[in-house]
């Protein structure tokens, strides 16, 4: 597992140390006869510690984008590293396992189970990486704590704010130490109050060194990040460095 | 993930929906206590019968006189005539003649009443010789059998079956006392040991007197020699179709007919009657299982149905487990899990209440339920097997969802 080092001058230093690296990326769905092209050629280099906001507008390829980063689905042509790691070529088992050791998901629609306390969704990762009991129980109330919700770890979902529960999402993303942290749209089901709440999160896991990819369409969101990636037509539109 | 927890879990969730768990369970549970039930049942029935057929004695053959069959084919006169005399159980008995038969036990019985001072009583009065006891499988409990000077003597001497003793004098310890029949006083001498019945035939109520006594101060009739039924004891199961050819022979002999189908006495066997017994029974289990397992059945197909709805229903839920890692095979496990709770706690429920209700029927029945422990293990792992099997298809297809679909999924 890549170790999540603290680096001051991390955008200089990306590209000789990347954590994803996409090279002529491309995505064809296929419905019957009907072909459809959602990515047409990507090269991206994400480096250790970038803070890396992905935005475009409905069918720009931007989901697809996401979902192959986070091996969720596979290209159709093109290489993927992660963290040094083919994924092209890998068997559902294999991704399955790079998912859960390289890879913390948070989700717009929090995805928690709610029959479980916060703690139990928090130390899922964990269950699936064979972590022994004792330990992924530690680790999710480490977790917990790191995000301020210690107090909430018997809650059950139901019983938690939208944005407490998309704060138990960001622990459980976090428990496993992934080498990124993936976004997909996470204050789109939040208040104002709340989704300042999630960033100013984002922004402490990316100071303390997480590697964090963060799709959006909204330009507030976007600018939290320190690199933003548009994306249109399949393709990357601009890439620029904001701060 | 563990066992263990994959097991937790899947108790987790059948309980998340505890009504619908419920009803899927009853099913299940309806159909396991139904084998329970049938099963035992069936075993029980079939235990009865060869208790009360093989109560008439061991390796029995029952011959009866009056059997003739017509040109058409149709036997008639079972039993209501005389053709039968002691002068045939004689012969029946020589060793010489009928090699195989070890014992001959002649009856002579009629249904008459019995007075003991004031109080009286309808039995079965026999008229036999003392090997009717060996022949019979029987025991006294009290005083003596008939002896072979009492037949000679044509003593009164009577021996009580314990119901008929209880009847008359409201005891079984009436050795000693006197009874009168039709006039004639006889001196109880001993009492049978209880043995039970044997169909219609209360086996504890009877009267047994000497053969020659019998024939001439009881029976009478037109024959004084003719006997209603003589039990024919084969050395052993193994001679026992020996014994019944030597005696046919020996007795178409006896009333000169040539030709065997139209011999005037019927030979049936105690085996016969319990391999028939047995097959009818058989036939009754197969079917009534039969049934049971189709309630089995349509219980399963309760539970694929509710596993199927479960995975739709929790779609998200199994995209979240995916994109976090778990493996298709995780999955599949965790779903046959879910399924084989559910099959399992309506085994162990079902095993429950078929075991409950084999204990309460017999009282309300009158007829012995067996609960056997192999069909009580053997029901709960066909209950686990069902959910298992049940389970595999929607487990497969929870298993075969793609993570990004399944996330997506409302």
């Amino acid at each position: 597992m890549a170790e999540l080092t603290y680096a001051p001058d991390r955008w200089a230093s990306a590209p000789a140390e990347p954590v994803i690296e996409l090279e002529g990326v491309t995505k064809t769905y296929r419905t019957g006869t009907v072909e459809f092209q959602a990515l047409r050629g990507v090269d991206l280099r994400i480096g250790v510690g970038e803070y890396v906001a992905i935005m475009g507008p409905s069918g720009s390829g931007k989901s697809t984008l996401m979902n192959l980063l986070g091996c969720l689905d596979t290209l159709t042509t093109g290489t993927y590293r992660l963290a040094g790691e083919d994924v092209g070529e890998l068997d559902e088992i294999d991704l399955a396992e790079i998912r859960n050791r390289r890879i913390g998901f948070v989700f717009q629609q929090f995805n928690l189970l709610p029959s479980l306390p916060a703690w139990r969704n928090v130390e899922l990762p964990l269950v699936y990486g064979h972590v022994p009991a004792a330990e992924r129980r530690r680790r999710a109330l480490e977790a917990l704590d790191r995000v301020g919700l210690a107090d909430r770890a018997r809650n059950r979902p139901g019983e938690l704010s939208g944005g407490q529960q998309q704060r138990v999402a960001v622990a459980r993303a976090l428990v496993g130490e992934p080498a990124l942290v993936l976004a997909d749209e996470p204050t789109g089901n939040l208040d104002s109050v709340s989704t300042a709440d999630v960033l100013s999160l984002l922004d402490d896991l990316h100071t303390a060194g997480s590697t964090i990819v963060l799709i959006t369409h909204e330009a507030d969101v976007a600018r939290r990040a320190e690199r933003v990636v548009r994306v249109m037509d399949g393709l990357i539109q601009s890439d620029e460095v904001i701060r | 993930m563990t066992w263990l927890e994959t097991l937790r879990t899947g108790w987790h969730a059948v309980r998340s929906h505890a009504l619908r768990s419920t009803l899927t369970v009853l099913g299940i549970l309806i159909g396991i206590a139904a084998v329970i039930l049938t099963v035992g049942l069936g075993l029980g029935t079939q235990q009865d019968v060869s208790k009360q057929i093989s109560s008439l004695g061991s390796n029995l053959l029952i011959v009866r006189p009056g059997s003739s069959t017509s040109a058409e084919g149709i036997r008639g006169g079972f039993g209501s005539r005389t053709t039968l005399t002691r002068a045939d159980a004689d012969a029946l008995a020589s060793k010489t003649n009928a090699p195989d038969v070890a014992g001959v036990a002649a009856e002579k019985s009629t249904s008459t009443e019995i007075d003991a001072g004031s109080t009286n009583w309808t039995t079965t009065v026999v008229g036999t010789t003392t090997s009717w006891l060996d022949v019979r499988g029987r025991t006294v409990a009290q005083g003596r059998f008939l002896t072979a000077a009492d037949e000679t003597s044509r003593a009164n001497v009577i021996v009580l079956g314990p119901e008929t003793a209880k009847e008359l004098f409201g005891t079984t310890f009436v050795t000693g006392q006197t009874v009168t029949i039709s006039g004639t006083d006889f001196q109880v001498v001993g009492v049978l040991k209880p043995e039970g019945s044997s169909g219609d035939n209360d086996l504890d109520d009877t009267a047994i007197v000497p053969m020659s006594t019998a024939a001439n101060q009881l029976v009478g009739g037109s024959d004084r020699n003719a006997v209603s039924t003589i039990y024919l004891q084969a050395a052993s199961t193994d001679q026992l179709a020996a014994a019944d050819a030597e005696a046919t022979t020996l007795l178409l002999n006896l009333h000169g007919i040539t030709d065997s189908s139209s011999a005037d006495f019927t030979i049936s066997s105690q085996d016969a009657l319990v391999s028939t017994a047995t097959s009818v029974y058989k036939t009754l289990t197969i079917l009534l299982t039969g049934i049971a397992a189709l309630s089995l059945l349509v219980g399963g197909i309760g539970v694929m149905n509710i596993m199927l709805v479960s995975v739709t229903e929790r779609t998200r839920e199994i995209g979240l487990r995916k994109a976090l890692g778990a493996p298709p095979w995780a999955i599949r496990r965790q779903f046959l899990v879910e399924a084989s709770v559910l099959g399992l706690t309506g085994g162990l429920l079902g095993a429950v209440v078929g075991v409950v209700a084999a204990k309460a029927l017999p009282s309300a029945l009158g007829s012995s339920v067996v609960v056997s422990g192999v069909a009580v293990g053997g029901s709960v792992v066909i209950a686990i097997a069902i959910g298992l099997v049940f389970g595999v298809y929607p487990a497969t297809r929870a298993a075969r969802l793609a993570p990004i679909d399944a996330l997506r999924a409302e």
